[in-house]
């Protein structure tokens, strides 16, 4: 047992925090896209501080693979409110499958503005009738005279309000079995037939939308992987997602914020925190926490250390982490009782709402990214080797 | 950076798994909760020359010197078997409050007996942590009176080791006069514990016991022990739940091929897989992290104690009918950590304690 990054990361971390302190005023107004935000990008990936393993030819900042500099950068950041750098699908998810099965020609065209900011990603994989059963998607695409038309509709498409492109899923290969028949293509969303229509949520937002695909043109190159592989190659970035949708350091972030409105906020004079049945609410949550925390910690040792597995750990992330995080935001609720009913714009409102924000959001993603049952299938079947559910005849 | 066990560790844990595997059965077990006492000494001594007994001793005084970590991953392997045997308090705890808090003349006269197998101490520290009845002792003038309750390993101990409400630490030779031993049968028999009661038997303090810093060391330590042998007991759980719903067939199929059923296998996993990496992580706080080592301890043994009985919960449900007979044995484990969750004080307490910890009650 070694915690210690080592001396040897000692004068990393410094220079981190000097770039730090020298850009602790920068805030970023302008929208996404913006010369500004660009430019932030560009700043973070020249420095190292973003795409730092992605090569210098695709816009990267061509660093090798250190984990440990990684966490480094990603504590030094989360301690400062100076601008992270950008995510989303497009740099968590494409990015990576490009990399890992694209083209080089699809690698030279999207990577570079894509790690800029430039080109914003969203991705079209559920259906209406496709969703835990991903694989039974119905979009057609069908390739004439060089040509993918497609047909079908797409749901959940995050982000797709902002996106230049889209990386979808495609049932090109009718007559092949479920899995074998989808391909994987890339959409320029300004192509003619494609209409998008926000969806409201229960937070009042419209994060995401239904795509309507009508007759929608793209070129035949404008594949990922070959015909049919689309399963495969959605495949390899799932996992990406997965991790990223629960970190416990942010979850401890929350937890903090949680014990400072319970010293402040008050019943009867008294503070919420010096009532013992609150109190042991935000104790067990504090322990969960630090369980994630420590398990968190495995995963970063296996990725450092490759001999060392951690495959249920990782397989945990999603499931243990949602929960967590919406009964986290459940209690600071609680805590502020009627108050913390307070909504929009309301006169009293708490932390500009963000509780009751977070507690429905979190709602939605222990729904999104598979949804907590699917991800216990998936614990059962790929990491305990229990068996999948029987096929019923002429389901 | 490593985060995890070291080749050792995994060694040790291998050679303690793989004896008990061998020496340990279900029958077994069930033969010594039965009475089989010959059965448990053989099993205990076993234990001691895989080294159980010198771990926390000094190496000045022959035993082995190692840290927190190593503890842990032994306490683990003997929750994983339910071993029928001393450990938490005798090997863990009672050294650790020898070489914390003892005379150079107490350290001597003990902790080379401990280290080699050959003296038991049991430890009695529940009326620190909060007193039941009216249990409790008083020390004036090199001797003792009161009672302590739950005094773990004291079962035919050669002294004992026992705490009055302040944390001050009192050794009392089991061969003093005016001591009253009473029996007393938890739920888990594979683990024995008694009540000692006192009128002015002698008795020496610890003298570094007047710190308090020491008996919140070893009630830490002792914490992080009972919380490594019930993420071990709920190991073996989940491992005989999953294979059970793998044998077992009803309506034609695999009762594991039901989602019902593997939800309750993944929720179990996903629940105790972190408590590993928890226990891991404590223990090492323990050793090298004195500012977050007391809140790491609370927090584990709540939180650990909180999935251990979710987890003896389901997995005697996957098992169904089979879960509740005493054939199975399923039950062995379940009690045991029924009883880690009380020891050294339950969540509630101890979620308490964490919250002063931080001044969040004022």
């Amino acid at each position: 047992m070694d915690l210690n990054y080592g001396p040897e990361y000692d004068d990393f971390r410094e220079e981190v925090q000097g770039f730090i302190k020298e850009n602790k005023n920068v805030k970023l107004t302008g929208p996404i896209r913006s010369e500004s935000r660009i430019n932030w990008q560009q700043k973070l990936i020249d420095h190292g501080y973003f795409a730092r393993s992605i090569p210098k030819k695709y816009g990267g900042f061509g660093g090798d693979m250190d984990i440990i500099k990684l966490r480094i950068i990603a504590e030094e950041f989360a301690k400062s409110p100076i601008p992270k750098p950008m995510g989303g699908q497009g740099i968590q998810m494409l990015v990576p499958t490009l990399l890992e099965l694209g083209t080089e020609e699809q690698k030279q065209e999207y990577i570079k503005p894509t790690l800029r900011g430039e080109i914003i990603w969203c991705q079209g994989y559920s259906e209406p009738n496709s969703g835990s059963d991903l694989a039974s998607l119905q979009t057609k695409g069908e390739l004439i005279d060089d040509q993918w038309v497609i047909n079908g509709q797409k749901i959940w498409t995050s982000t797709a309000q902002l996106a230049q492109m889209c990386f979808c899923l495609v049932r090109t290969e009718p007559d092949a079995p479920k899995h074998q028949g989808i391909s994987y293509l890339l959409i320029p969303m300004d192509t003619p037939g494609i209409d998008r229509r926000p969806i409201k949520q229960m937070t009042g937002d419209s994060d995401f939308n239904e795509l309507f695909l009508t007759d929608v043109k793209i070129p035949a190159a404008n594949i990922v992987g070959k015909r049919g592989e689309g399963w495969k190659v959605a495949n390899a970035t799932l996992g990406h997602e997965r991790g990223s949708l629960a970190d416990p350091n942010v979850t401890l972030n929350r937890l903090n914020s949680l014990i400072e409105l319970m010293k402040s906020e008050t019943i009867d004079g008294q503070r919420v925190i010096d009532k013992p049945t609150f109190r042991d609410r935000l104790l067990s949550i504090q322990g969960r926490v630090l369980a994630q925390q420590s398990n968190a910690l495995r995963i970063l040792s296996s990725q450092i250390n490759p001999n060392q597995e951690a495959t249920l750990s990782k397989f945990i992330v999603k499931l243990q982490g949602t929960e967590l995080r919406h009964e986290l935001e459940g209690l600071a609720i609680d805590v502020m009782g009627e108050m913390g009913t307070l909504y929009e714009q309301s006169p009293h409102l708490r932390d500009g709402g963000i509780w009751q924000m977070h507690y429905m959001y979190y709602l939605g993603l222990i729904i999104g990214g598979g949804t907590n049952q699917i991800q216990k299938n998936i614990i059962s079947e790929r990491a305990l080797g229990m068996p999948k559910e029987p096929k019923i005849q002429g389901a | 950076m490593y985060f995890g066990l070291s080749e050792e560790q995994k060694s040790l844990e291998d050679n303690i798994k793989k004896y008990l595997d061998d020496n340990a059965s279900i029958e077994i077990i069930r033969s010594v909760v039965e009475g089989d006492s010959e059965k448990a000494n053989e099993i205990h001594k076993g234990l001691v020359d895989l080294g159980i007994s010198s771990l926390m001793v000094p190496e000045k005084y022959g035993g082995l010197e190692l840290d927190m970590l190593f503890a842990a991953v032994v306490a683990g392997a003997l929750g994983y078997s339910t071993a029928p045997s001393p450990y938490a308090g005798a090997y863990v705890m009672s050294p650790l409050a020898l070489s914390l808090a003892g005379s150079d003349a107490q350290k001597e006269e003990w902790l080379p007996k401990i280290a080699g197998g050959e003296s038991l101490i049991g430890i009695g520290v529940s009326e620190y942590i909060g007193a039941r009845e009216d249990a409790g002792i008083e020390y004036s003038k090199g001797s003792i009176s009161g009672r302590c309750l739950f005094v773990i390993d004291g079962k035919n101990a050669d002294a004992f080791i026992v705490s009055n409400k302040s944390g001050e630490l009192f050794l009392v030779p089991a061969s003093s006069s005016n001591i009253e031993i009473v029996e007393l049968t938890t739920v888990d028999k594979t683990r024995t514990s008694i009540e000692i009661i006192f009128k002015e038997a002698q008795a020496e303090l610890l003298p570094g016991s007047s710190d308090k810093s020491v008996i919140e060391k070893i009630v830490d330590a002792g914490r992080l022990i009972l919380s490594a042998d019930t993420v071990g007991a709920a190991q073996v759980m989940v491992d005989k739940s999953v294979a059970y719903a793998l044998e077992r067939k009803q309506f034609g199929r695999l009762i594991g091929s039901f989602q019902a059923v593997k939800h309750m296998c993944a929720e179990m996993a996903a629940e105790l897989e972190p408590c590993h990496s928890m226990v891991w992580h404590a223990a090492h706080c323990l050793d090298n992290v004195p500012e977050e080592s007391r809140i790491m301890a609370c927090h584990t043994k709540a939180h650990v104690s909180e999935v251990g009985k979710q987890i003896s919960k389901t997995a005697t449900e996957v098992h169904g009918g089979m879960g509740f007979t005493d054939e199975l044995g399923l039950h062995y484990w379940f009690k045991r950590i029924g009883l880690n969750r009380q020891l050294l004080g339950s969540p509630e307490l101890i979620r308490e304690e964490a919250a002063e910890l931080q001044g969040f009650n004022q």
